[in-house]
This record gives structure tokens, sequence and C-alpha cells, in this order.
């Protein structure tokens, strides 16, 4: 069986303004069903690029096709193939929360009859009943976030794009969001900005880095952690007088392992000491194991796991680096 | 253009919401019922020549410099102060679309409150028990000219909000335009020195966009076919206008 196209190709994607590139030769492709995030830092390109993928701003060179429509020149197809949530969550003011469903569902060209009921579901789903009457304009920050998120579900399209949905939202209402993205996953394509990285770590199948409108890393964050730091980090806590014995210890469990860093004794002789090893594996019971052969005293032995916020630090700084050494050599 | 009715029954919705609406209402009603009073006690202190009708439209261009403006400035500025208008447009509507439904609402109010205004004429018929002052002659004519240079009117004001996310110096820039219009072609064609030789096209073309003259025109019974087109070719450039600039504002957001 032929494999199906994804939901969302980009390629070699250019969008200048002003004489400013915003985007800069970007590619990469979402699979249906999957859940991507799209991590930046601010003015990297990210609320540009998401609205290039809507059909909002063309693009000034590059191929865009989503559902297998192009974007430049089907815009049609596209906007019933997407839902969107735009950054700040732009809605009406004076409108009711209900007025506003049915207002969008009919330009979503949902039958009249499905619309009702669909309506009902979507203010299920994000915990909307009890606001349906109400004006959109006297809503707080996470009913309006809500609104915008229904909103963008409401016509179930293959492809939904929210830039920055859980923006301003409690830590209650993040958990609704997310879960609420989670369910979505397997149905919809969604892609989803955020500047809270646990979230993007925890709702997302892969992770796309970018910084000064170039894609700097991208993959399962798992995969990231592996390509930007490229091995595993041990934290030891252990006498100071245990030199030879640890180094014989790290040699026989794995000839990678080596000591990168110790800190000063503490009053009670530990000191830290900071391990690595270009195994992935996890060598923590080996490690400890040996270690207490050769009697050494140990108070504590830990993996390091780099958070998505450090591969997302180092990814930029890395971006950053090779943008700058050759500018400067010049 | 299938969303297009679905986008004008918002739009009037939205318009019946407004404060503004009814400030521009309560203005407009209030300063015809004013006109319409003056005019009253002008006919009962003595005879008049000519039709109460046709001096009641004499001062059309007031309201059309301030009404127009105060029903248009928010429709496109307002959408794009918000953001609301990328959501609009990421949905299977058009710039056009959208355009024309937002002209469509400010001219339907518009047509509305002018429409409203037959009221007057219907009560002194009424109270008066007298035929001739429901003169229907002028009285068409008059509306029927309203109802043309609205159109062009209200385009103006909608291409005024289109250019700004600002929807005070939507309101300004519409209404300066308007009075351009308006007044400008008035003063310019009352002057002596378009009378040279050879600025005779361009008298020509100051004559052919007189707007009183029009009015005039109308309120006598004279259906001019190039009055006509010179409101309906305004309507259709200012519309087109609107939707580039709205356009032209995307591509440079």
């Amino acid at each position: 069986m032929p494999e199906p196209s994804p939901a969302i190709e980009v390629s070699r994607l250019v969008k200048t303004y002003g004489g400013v590139t915003a985007v800069s030769d970007i590619s990469f492709h979402v699979a249906r069903g999957e859940i991507i995030g799209f991590l930046g830092p601010n003015g990297a390109g990210k609320s540009t690029t998401m609205r290039i993928l809507t059909g909002y701003l063309p693009a000034t060179s590059g191929t865009v096709r989503i559902c297998n429509f192009a974007v430049a020149t089907q815009p049609d197809e596209i906007k019933r193939c997407i839902g969107y949530m735009p950054e700040n969550n732009p809605l009406p003011e004076e409108m009711r929360v209900s007025e506003y469903m049915y207002f969008r569902g009919r330009l979503k060209e949902i039958p009249r009859r499905k619309l009702g009921p669909r309506i009902d579901e979507v203010l299920e789903i994000c915990d909307l009943k009890r606001v349906r009457h109400k004006i959109i304009g006297q809503l707080s920050k996470g009913y309006r976030q809500r609104v915008g998120i229904a909103e963008a579900i409401l016509a179930e399209p293959p492809v939904i794009i929210m830039d920055e949905p859980t923006i301003g939202l409690d830590p209650h209402q993040i958990l609704i969001v997310r879960d609420l993205i989670a369910s979505l996953r397997g149905r919809m394509t969604v892609i989803i900005s955020s500047h809270i990285l646990p979230e993007i770590e925890m709702t997302c199948d892969r992770v796309l880095i970018i910084n000064q409108g170039r894609v700097v890393a991208q993959g399962t964050p798992a995969a990231l952690r592996r390509e930007i730091f490229g091995h595993s980090t041990y934290h030891l806590e252990t006498t100071g007088n245990t030199g030879p014995a640890l180094t014989a210890a790290l040699a026989e469990v794995d000839p990678t392992l080596r000591v990168t860093s110790e800190s000063e004794p503490e009053t009670d002789g530990f000191r830290r000491v900071t391990i690595t090893t270009a195994r992935e594996d996890d060598l923590g019971e080996a490690l400890l194991r040996a270690l207490l052969c050769r009697n050494v005293r140990v108070r504590a032995l830990g993996r390091s796991h780099p958070t998505l916020e450090d591969v997302f630090l180092a990814a930029t700084k890395r971006s950053w680096d090779t943008v700058q050494k050759p500018a400067a050599s010049q | 253009m299938k969303h297009f009715l679905t986008l004008l029954s918002h739009e009037i919705r939205m318009l019946l919401v407004s404060p503004a609406t009814y400030v521009a209402a309560t203005l407009f009603l209030g300063f015809m019922g004013l006109i319409f009073t003056q005019i009253l006690e002008e006919y009962s202190a003595r005879a008049q020549e000519i039709s109460p009708a046709i001096v009641y439209f004499d001062l059309f261009w007031l309201p059309a410099c301030v009404m127009v403006p105060l029903l248009t400035m928010k429709c496109l500025a307002e959408e794009r102060r918000l953001g609301t208008i990328e959501t609009l447009l990421t949905t299977p509507v058009t710039t056009t679309e959208v355009v024309l439904a937002k002209f469509g609402a400010a001219y339907s109010l518009y047509a509305t409150l002018w429409g409203s205004t037959l009221g007057f004429f219907y009560l002194l018929r009424k109270f008066s028990g007298d035929a001739r002052f429901l003169d229907p002659g002028p009285l068409t004519g008059g509306f029927l000219f309203i109802a043309v240079s609205g159109l062009f009117f209200v385009a103006i004001g909608v291409f005024a909000s289109s250019v700004t996310s600002n929807q005070s110096v939507a309101g300004i820039l519409g209404c300066v335009m308007l009075a351009t219009l308006i007044l400008g072609g008035n003063a310019i064609s009352g002057s002596n020195w378009l009378d040279q030789g050879i600025l005779q096209p361009a008298r020509d073309i100051v004559e052919y966009g007189h707007v009183f003259g029009h009015r005039d025109d109308f309120t006598r019974g004279v259906i001019d076919i190039r009055h006509l087109l010179f409101y309906l070719t305004g309507t259709v450039l200012a519309l087109i206008f609107s939707i580039l600039s709205v356009e032209a504002k995307l591509l440079h957001s």
C-alpha cells in the first residue's frame, strides 16, 4: 500500500518584507494525525510561517501544500482544510459565544442541520456551555482562549494551526487545553506554537525549532536531546579521596565514561562529580555496583535528563553561533 | 459570493448592536426633523414658489459628510485593529465578499435612515389634509438622488476605513473626502478662474462631478443617465480601491 501523503509539506519557504527576511528557506513536513510543536524565540518567524500555511500571507518563494492542495494556487481548498487560531486570539467583542460559533460555522460551510449539534459538541468539549450566552468581550482570558480553540476545531478540519493557544491560561486551564489537543491526536494534524516548553514536550509528537527564520532542529524531543547534546550525563556525590578507584570503576563499566567536572569537597568530605558517556542506555545500576565493589562511598547517583528548554536554548544558541561566526570572520 | 448573505446579515446585526449606530441615527433624525420644522415654519409664514420637498434636500450634504463616516469608519479599520480580519480571511471567504458585505450593511442603514424621513411628509399630509404637501415628483427625485449618491458616499467611507486601522482617522478621512467631493466641487464650480478657454476641459469635469447640480436635476425630475453613471462608476471604483487596500495591507503586514 502506498504511504499516505503528509498533511503539510513545506519546501524551501521564503518570506521577505521591507527588505527583512522573516522566513529563510524553511522545509519540513507533518504527517497526518501528528501533533507538532513549533518553537522559537520571539521574532524567529513562527507566526509568519503559520500565516503562510493558512493562506493569509503569500510566500515570497517556495511551496506549501496542505492535504495535497497548493496554498498559492488553491487558497479556497486550503481554507476548507484548516482551523486557525491566531496569536492573541482576536475575537469580536460584541458577539455572544453561541452567535459567534454559529456565524463561523456558516462561514466554514457547515450545513445548517449539523451546525447546532456540532456547536453543542464543541462547547461541551471546550467546557464553554456555561458561558454560551455571554458576550465575548465580558469573558475572562481563559474562556476567550477556549472560544478560539472551539472555533478552530468547529468544522473538524484535517489540519489545526494554533499560535500560542495556552498563553495567559492558569495551570488548570492549561491542563484542559493540553488534554483537548492530545484528544485530537490521530484524527487531526495539529501545529501549535508555544513558549511553555514542558507543554510542548508533553503534547507534541515532534518538535520543530526555528530561529532567525531557519529550521535549526527538528525531531522528537528524545532525538533532539541526542542530536544536540550527543551524550548522557550522570551526577555523582562521593568522597574526595577516591580518584583512582573511581577512574577504574568508570573504565570497567564503559570505556567512554569520563569525568568532566568535579566540585571542591564540602565540609562533610563529599564532592559532586559530573560524568558523561556516549552510551544512551542507562548505566546507573552498573556504575553504582562497580563503585560499591571498590568501596567508593556514594551518597547520590543520578542521570541528568536535559529538558526541552535545554534543547531549545542549545539549538538556538548553536544557530546564533553559526550565523555570527562567519559574519565575524568576514 | 456564496458567503455574501451570511456576512451581510452579520454586519447588519453588528451595526444594530453598536452604540455608534444609534448616535448617528439620533443625530441624523434630530437634524433632519429640525430642518423639516424650519421649512414648515417658513411655509406657514408666507407663500413659497417651490415645493417643500425640494428645499428639504438642500442640506443633504451635512448628514452625508457626518453620518456616512460615523456608519463606515469602524467597518474595516476595527477589524484590522482587533486582528479579526485575520480569522475572517482564513475561512473560505474572499476579501471582495467582506468589503461588499460591509458596504451593503452600511448602505442599508444609510438608506433606511433617509427612508424613515418620509414619515415627516406623511405626517404633514395627514395633519394638514392637503395632498399637495406630498409632492410625489420632487420627493421621488430627491430620494432617488439620495439612494444613488449614497452608494458613492458610503463606498468612499468604506475606502477611508480600509486605509487605516484607526477608526477615528478613518472617520476624519472619510469626512474630508466627502466634503472635498461635495463642497469642493461646489466651490470650484462657482468660481470664475475656470472660465478661461484653456481650462474649459477642467470646468467640464467639475460640472460633471457637481453633486449639487445633480441634486437639482433629480429633484426637478430630470434623471440624467450621466449622473447615474457618475455615481455607479464612483461606487465601483471606491469599492475596488477598498478591496485592493485591504489586500495590499495584508501583503505588507
